[in-house]
């Protein structure tokens, strides 16, 4: 079996953003830059079904500008067998992303494709699930245990109220959780290991899709800040201004 | 302009979030319809029927229906999505699980998340975990959108008598299947909506001495939340998270007890009214954010919070 994995490059986890000053966006230029910790995860999760004899191969794909091709790197240096790229602008939205992915999945028929639960710049959590429907797909979101047996996926999901657990009827869309796994680190002889990988392009064209965007983003601002408040000196006058000033308890 | 509301019910009872989701929906000012699918659902019909915001309830009543499986949900929400302009639904598990499985099907490109509803196609949402606020305008004839709850006053679940239009399913989809669930039941109030929410950090070195947060919780009729460094270390379970992946909550009163405040937690419940922030730490970044800080040993400072509460 096959597995695809999705994998985008966003700034980095660690990064404060800022949004630039006429409002269009967040700056990213100078910027640093990684795979989605998200998409990591998603990644782990494929090696270790590789690993534990369950798929034979494992592809990553990225959609953006000729950056992501780096991402790929970062992936096929954990481990993935090779990448395929898409020339497209960063903000593609997605579900133009989920119509190339998915374009890209009916050439490679993979058994599975195991994503990120969302991407962590526009949070948008929309991109597995649409991509599911359009191959009509089984879906399976928020793991956060993944096991393989028969020709179905049972999964673990993190809800609302605790946990629940469905299966799967493969092909299936997984989308994937924090406490799935931890992902590992590249080690130095698998980073050149990985510069030897293959990568394939695609184009937007040759996949049939119209990315043309839907949303426009009118502007981008800052949230308003908070202040930091007073520091109070025992837990006697916390109740006290809890009580008496603000009046919450 | 008709408004589509899908009701978000759990056990009987309508999810809270879905109140807030309708609070959004008002904004609009057009007639709402919800649309309730379950599997013997007699008593959420009739608890929706009675919310005044609401003019018709569609129900869907069947097996298929019954544990929310998106592959099931997705189709019957497409089979009526033409009636209408909008459709809503919280920005719930449930509401992310559904929503863009169904947007995909109508090929339109959902809005995540609303904070707030500028005119009928245009909305802001949090993006960057909350460091930035994007507006963004639609240009799909049919807008599927996600609600943040904690953005939106919850409608009143009273005062109304909506009729009442049995539908038909859609039939199982056979892509799936629930196998069982595993739900931290709790006599506490649901974190998302609580008036008071207390949550620990790694400060609290083990699962244990998160009771000592749960007796100040019940004491104030609060819900207990936790850090993601909390749930990660196992010290509370996943459904306690507050944060940028897990809950968004703005309480009327937030305590913050051995967090240290990283940019995904604040995230989670910078929005509270009054935060507290109980930290041994004096440079821990949750006192920048906090209207109250007291810089202090947790495993001292809670229990006399405890015994000093009425």
């Amino acid at each position: 079996m096959k597995i695809l994995v999705p994998v985008k490059r966003v700034i980095d986890y660690n990064v404060k953003v800022r949004v630039k000053q006429d409002q269009t966006g967040v700056e990213l230029n100078n910027v640093k830059m990684a795979m989605n910790p998200f998409d990591e995860i998603a990644v782990e999760q494929a090696l270790r079904l590789k690993e534990a004899g369950k798929a034979e191969e494992i592809v990553l794909v990225s959609i953006g500008p000729t950056q992501a091709q780096e991402t790929i790197r970062t992936g096929l240096a954990m481990g993935a067998d090779r990448g395929i790229y898409i020339d497209a602008p960063h903000e593609t939205e997605p579900l133009s992303v989920a119509k190339l992915l998915a374009g890209v999945a009916k050439k490679e028929n993979p058994g599975l494709i195991i994503c990120g639960k969302q991407a962590i710049d526009d949070d948008s959590n929309q991109t597995g699930q649409m991509m599911s429907a359009i191959l009509g797909w089984s879906q399976a979101t928020f793991a956060s245990s993944v096991s393989l047996a028969n020709g179905s996926a049972t999964i673990v999901r993190e809800i609302d109220g605790g946990l629940e657990t469905i299966k799967v009827k493969m092909p299936a869309v997984i989308t994937v959780d924090l406490r799935l796994n931890e992902p590992r680190y590249a080690s130095l002889p698998n980073i050149m290991k990985a510069k030897k990988k293959p990568i394939d392009t695609l184009t937007v064209e040759e996949l049939g899709v119209d990315i043309k965007p839907r949303l426009s983003v009118i502007k981008v601002e800052e949230p308003a800040t908070r202040e930091a408040g007073v520091k109070v000196s025992s837990v006697t006058e916390l109740i006290e201004k809890l009580k008496e000033e603000v009046k919450v308890i | 302009m008709t408004i589509l509301v899908i009701i978000e019910h759990h056990d009987e009872v309508i999810a809270p979030a879905t109140l807030s989701a309708i609070g959004a929906a008002t904004k609009l000012s057009e007639p709402i319809e919800a649309l309730v699918a379950g599997n013997k659902v007699k008593k959420v019909t009739e608890a929706t029927s009675e919310i005044a915001s609401i003019s018709k309830v569609l129900v869907a009543d069947s097996f298929e229906y019954e544990y929310n499986l998106a592959e099931n949900l997705s189709p019957l929400i497409v089979r009526l999505a033409k009636n209408y302009s909008h459709i809503f639904a919280p920005a719930t598990t449930f509401g992310k699980n559904i929503m863009p499985r169904t947007a995909a099907l109508l090929d339109v490109m959902q809005i995540s998340d609303i904070v707030e509803i500028i005119s009928p196609d245009t909305f802001k949402r949090p993006i960057y975990a909350g460091n930035a606020l994007a507006t963004v305008q639609s240009a799909d004839p049919l807008k599927l959108i996600t609600v943040r709850s904690t953005a939106f006053e919850a409608v009143k679940a009273s005062g109304g008598s909506a009729e009442i239009e049995n539908i038909d399913g859609t039939g199982n989809a056979g892509l799936s299947e629930f196998e069982s669930s595993e739900l931290s039941g709790t006599e506490r109030p649901e974190l998302t909506s609580a008036g008071i929410v207390i949550s620990g950090g790694r400060g609290m070195q083990d699962s244990s001495n998160f009771s000592m947060l749960e007796k100040v919780a019940d004491k104030l009729g609060a819900a207990v939340g936790a850090s993601r460094a909390a749930v990660d270390a196992g010290f509370a379970p996943n459904d306690y998270q507050v944060g940028q992946t897990g809950k968004v909550v703005a309480p009327e009163l937030y305590m913050a007890v051995g967090i240290s405040g990283a940019i995904q937690h604040l995230a989670g419940m910078k929005d509270s009214k009054v935060i507290v922030a109980i930290n041994k730490d004096e440079e821990a970044p949750i006192f920048q954010v906090a209207d109250y800080g007291l810089v202090a040993d947790l495993f001292e400072a809670m229990p006399e919070l405890d015994s000093k509460l009425p």
